[in-house]
């Protein structure tokens, strides 16, 4: 269980993340929506201790973060970030190798390197597991990150915006993948997500913000709704249940 | 697949370059020796000593520091090290005189460099780079300013400086090696012996500071901690290469640079020795070039700058057309 109590981030005078507390439940597939700006990767970024916080406190499981040693996190919250840029000259297999560096400290052992072979055949990368990452387009290379935090096989892992650059194919893929990781492996999994119908059709739960703090959390089902969406993005939309799954029409 | 027929293995690369530092180390040991061996083996050894101490000092510090800046083109120098060096020595000869600056026990005076730049650096990085919003461009800037700073500081004190004395100065602040300061080797050596622990120590999160500051702590590295360290350690290296040889700026960029193209791979266990042999070559080879090619009659900065500038160069073209 991940507890977020009071948790704020100002710059100067302006807080992207304002008094923002709520659980996140263990298991199951958590999407937090809302426009830019409304402080879902800062907040992301605060849980997974890569950012301070200016206030509050995050509970992962019991243990603060800001003062839990680094690599006893490491092997229980992974974090894919938004823009991974990397001056190093890696190949996918060196990359995700890194993910077993919690445990192994760079000493690879016959387990790891099990781990590292099923990643990258989870996320369908076997043929370019010896190229170089500025040799792969870049939904390649969006997969080979996800398959360094599937390396690293946490309990919580989050994802900022994992569906950037995909293609569709690949965006479902991607979020089939993630549903797996909660349903087959008991992970817990948090994503930020921009497009709602994803949300819609792939979370248990669905967490809204706005302004940097928490506007409204609930089922797919509850949130969902042309009132909410309203007030969570602005925009006008209809919402058909096809199956049993809401879609958002958000285009005319 | 086809891609791994035509990679070098790294452990070759390092292999030729360990067999080329031999190599050199050997030319410079015995070529053109006239006289009793017992004098050139210790005349020549000790110089040798001195540049592996410097080959080795420069490449790590500037290997390590492009990793934790995650930059290629920078070197520990782009933050006024140098000038700080200059400005140590400025002082030092203005305060006590050409005659006492040089009564002071050489020891004392690299304990003392060393603990300044080390302060120096330490307050610079805290206060600029290691934070959350530390940002790598206001942290050179305000090296290049500070530099400047001490550059001018220098300068101006040099000009009030009594004429003797100044020549006394100018005599400190030339990279020579020709004059490796024999007294410092042994403290030197003590010194490197010290941060080689240290960074075994820390040689795993090597690699994993190199995914950036982000990735780095996601995985467990105490970030802030671990750059702060190697700062340090890097600060030591730049003082004991900087005070043994003087200032030496554009070798680290240049063997730093060498090591990361030749070497097929990204991982610290084959780029650091890589680059440690790459300087030997540069060093001892250019040394061995500057005796009995050129009979001293020029300076070995100006062959190593030549000759590994068109190296350089021929490498990045033909990486680009690769």
């Amino acid at each position: 269980m991940i507890e977020i109590r009071d948790v704020t981030k100002s710059y100067g005078s302006n807080a992207v993340v304002d008094r923002v507390s709520m659980t996140l439940p263990t298991g199951g597939l958590t999407s937090i929506i809302g426009p830019n700006g409304a402080g879902k990767s800062t907040l992301l970024s605060i849980v997974s201790r890569l950012m301070p916080m200016d206030g509050g406190q995050v509970l992962v499981d019991g243990l603060d973060v800001s003062h839990t040693a680094g690599e006893v996190l490491a092997r229980r919250l992974s974090i894919m970030r938004q823009d991974n840029h990397i001056t190093a000259r890696l190949s996918v297999r060196d990359l995700v190798a890194f993910g077993r560096y919690p445990y192994s400290k760079g000493r690879l052992t016959a387990g790891d390197v099990e781990h590292i072979e099923r990643s990258i055949a989870y996320v369908g990368l076997k043929v370019f597991e010896h190229r170089f990452l500025d040799e792969l387009s870049g939904g390649q290379r969006q997969r080979a990150f996800i398959a360094m935090v599937l390396c690293q096989d946490t309990d919580y892992m989050l994802f900022d915006e994992p569906l950037n650059n995909l293609d569709m194919k690949h965006a479902v893929e991607t979020m089939k993948l993630l549903r797996r990781l909660a349903d087959d492996f008991a992970k817990t999994v948090v994503v930020v997500l921009h497009d709602i119908n994803f949300a819609s059709a792939y979370s248990d739960r669905i967490v809204a913000m706005r302004d940097g703090r928490l506007a409204f959390e609930g089922t797919p089902k509850d949130m969902i709704e042309p009132s909410r969406l309203q007030a969570i993005f602005d925009v006008d939309c209809r919402v058909h249940a096809v199956g049993d799954t809401r879609l958002v029409n958000y285009f005319e | 697949m086809q891609a791994d027929i035509k990679r070098v293995s790294p452990a070759g690369t390092l292999l030729v370059t360990a067999v080329l530092a031999l190599l050199s180390m050997l030319a410079f040991m015995t070529l053109g020796a006239k006289g009793s061996w017992a004098f050139i083996l210790s005349f020549r050894g000790t110089k040798l000593a001195g540049m592996i101490l410097v080959a080795y000092a420069i490449a790590v510090s500037t290997i390590l520091f492009q990793t934790i800046s995650g930059n290629r083109i920078l070197t520990p120098s782009i933050i006024g090290f140098d000038a700080m060096y200059a400005l140590l020595q400025t002082v030092m000869v203005f305060a006590l005189g050409a005659a006492g600056a040089n009564a002071v026990d050489p020891r004392l005076q690299f304990v003392i460099e060393t603990a300044a730049m080390v302060g120096f650096s330490v307050l610079l990085f805290r206060a600029l780079f290691s934070g959350a919003t530390g940002s790598l461009h206001l942290l050179m800037l305000v090296g290049i300013i500070l530099g400047g700073l001490f550059r001018s500081l220098s300068s101006f004190l040099q000009r009030i400086l009594d004429p003797n004395e100044f020549v006394v100065l100018q005599d400190r602040l030339f990279a020579s090696f020709n004059t490796v300061n024999a007294d410092l080797l042994g403290i030197s050596a003590v010194a490197v012996a010290a941060v080689t622990f240290v960074l075994w120590r820390l040689f795993p999160t090597f690699d994993v500071l190199s995914l950036g500051r982000e990735s780095a702590i996601g995985l467990g590295v105490d970030h802030h901690r671990t750059v702060t360290i190697l700062l340090v350690l890097i600060a030591v290296l730049v003082s004991v290469s900087t005070a043994l040889v003087g200032p030496v700026t554009f070798f680290g960029l240049l063997v730093a640079s060498l090591a990361w193209q030749i070497t097929p791979t990204a991982s610290h266990r084959f780029v650091l020795p890589i680059a440690v042999c790459l300087a030997i070559v540069t060093l001892v080879g250019g040394q061995v070039i500057l005796e009995r090619l050129f009979a001293f009659n020029t300076a070995l900065s100006i062959v190593i700058e030549f000759v590994g500038g068109l190296v350089f160069i021929f490498l990045l073209v033909r990486g680009s057309a690769r």
